[in-house]
């Protein structure tokens, strides 16, 4: 294994660029080193200005997502030597409007997450539970892997539909969405159904897979969208088909 | 994704990268996914096809003689194969990878693997196809 590699990393400063251009950094290159380690090198011995997000370094946060030789990827659980012996491109998340650097503005899928209600929702009229609202373990096993999410824009950065549209309501939120849904102290999916089903939700999506391929929490929104289209397809006909009472 | 680059009050001015006229070239997936758009054109001409069929049956035998006739040139022989590869393209995505992931299929409590689940389509698929050609043939 030789023992440097080059990260060739999109600078943008928005001061003076008027547009991103490539900058190749020489770094050593470790067994044990992920990318993110590498732009820590950078920033710490080659150059202060680079600009990145990034926290846990170890795939909790989900704040060090970056596109790495083209694809969607935490830089944190990425390591340079499966990438050898490079250039190495880094640059930032595909999708969103870069602010500088490597750094993306994902404030359109905050707005977004608070549309979907992302919480717990039970009746007002229901008097405070006494303690708590009990739940078995098959119960929690419903939405477990949507609760997995760490909100890392992988997977907006890797939907074509919202590349071309963006009004949809996108990939994470929708699961985060099925995660209450699924949940049995939830009372709150008929709430949520109509945000989801409009035409900028589940009904955009077009199924082309990759937002759960490089999901790096097994969340598999796909699945989830999937999931709720038969769930609002079938609480449609039901409306259509039955009296009232009985929906 | 039009605008390159907009001011808004704390973000001086942002880069907005354009989505390449190429990009569904960029991963399999992608090319997939747009293939498969395309397919529903196919499964419409089939749709077409399918009534001129009937049409031409409930004309007569000279009309059908003359509907097969016309299905067997070279350039409808074409056009039908691509058409065929196509709606298997649609079909295939529908029972392994589509339904498997929007069913949830309970045996004793316990979850169906999706992979399971696209085995049972294909097996339920073979079963109306076998009742299909009983019908017509048998």
């Amino acid at each position: 294994m030789a023992d440097r590699i080059t990260l060739r990393v999109t600078r943008y400063r928005p001061e003076s660029d008027t547009e991103p251009a490539a900058r190749e950094y020489e770094i050593p290159l470790r067994k044990e080193w992920s990318v993110l380690d590498g732009l820590n090198h950078i920033k710490d011995h080659l150059d202060g200005t680079l600009s990145y997000r990034w926290s846990c370094r170890m795939g909790v946060c989900g704040s060090c997502g970056m596109t790495v030789d083209g694809e969607p990827k935490l830089t944190c659980a990425t390591f340079l030597s499966d990438h050898a012996p490079g250039p190495v491109r880094v640059e930032p998340l595909s999708n969103f409007p870069v602010v500088r650097d490597l750094v993306v503005d994902i404030g359109d899928f905050m707005r977004k997450l608070p549309r979907v209600k992302p919480w717990l929702i039970r009746s007002e009229q229901e008097a405070p539970a006494e303690g708590e609202y009990p739940q078995l373990p098959a119960e929690r096993a419903e939405y477990e892997q949507f609760s997995m999410c760490i909100n890392c824009m992988l997977c907006y950065a890797a939907c074509p539909v919202y590349a071309l549209d963006q009004e949809f309501l996108g990939p994470a939120a929708i699961a985060l969405a099925q995660r209450y849904n699924l949940d049995s102290r939830d009372r709150g999916a008929s709430e949520r159904m109509d945000v989801l089903s409009e035409a900028e939700g589940i009904w955009a999506c077009t199924f082309v897979g990759e937002c759960s391929a490089v999901c790096p929490k097994d969340v598999d929104p796909a699945g989830s969208i999937q999931r709720y289209k038969f769930t609002a397809a079938m609480e449609s006909l039901k409306t259509l088909l039955l009296p009232r009472g009985m929906r | 994704m039009s605008e390159k680059s907009q001011y808004t009050q704390f973000h001086p001015r942002w880069y907005r990268r354009r989505v390449p006229v190429f990009w569904w070239l960029r991963r399999p997936s992608y090319l997939l996914f747009v293939l498969r758009e395309l397919s529903s054109v196919f499964v419409a001409w089939f749709v077409v096809f399918l009534l001129l069929l009937v049409n031409a049956v409930a004309e007569g035998p000279e009309d059908y003689r003359r509907f097969q006739d016309w299905s067997a040139t070279p350039g409808m022989l074409l056009l039908n194969v691509v058409a065929l590869c196509f709606i298997l393209l649609h079909a295939v995505t529908w029972l392994f990878t589509l339904s498997p992931h929007a069913m949830v299929v309970r045996l004793r409590g316990r979850r169906l693997p999706p992979a399971l689940i696209g085995v049972g389509n294909l097996v339920a698929w073979m079963l109306a196809s076998a009742l299909v050609a009983f019908l017509i043939l048998g």
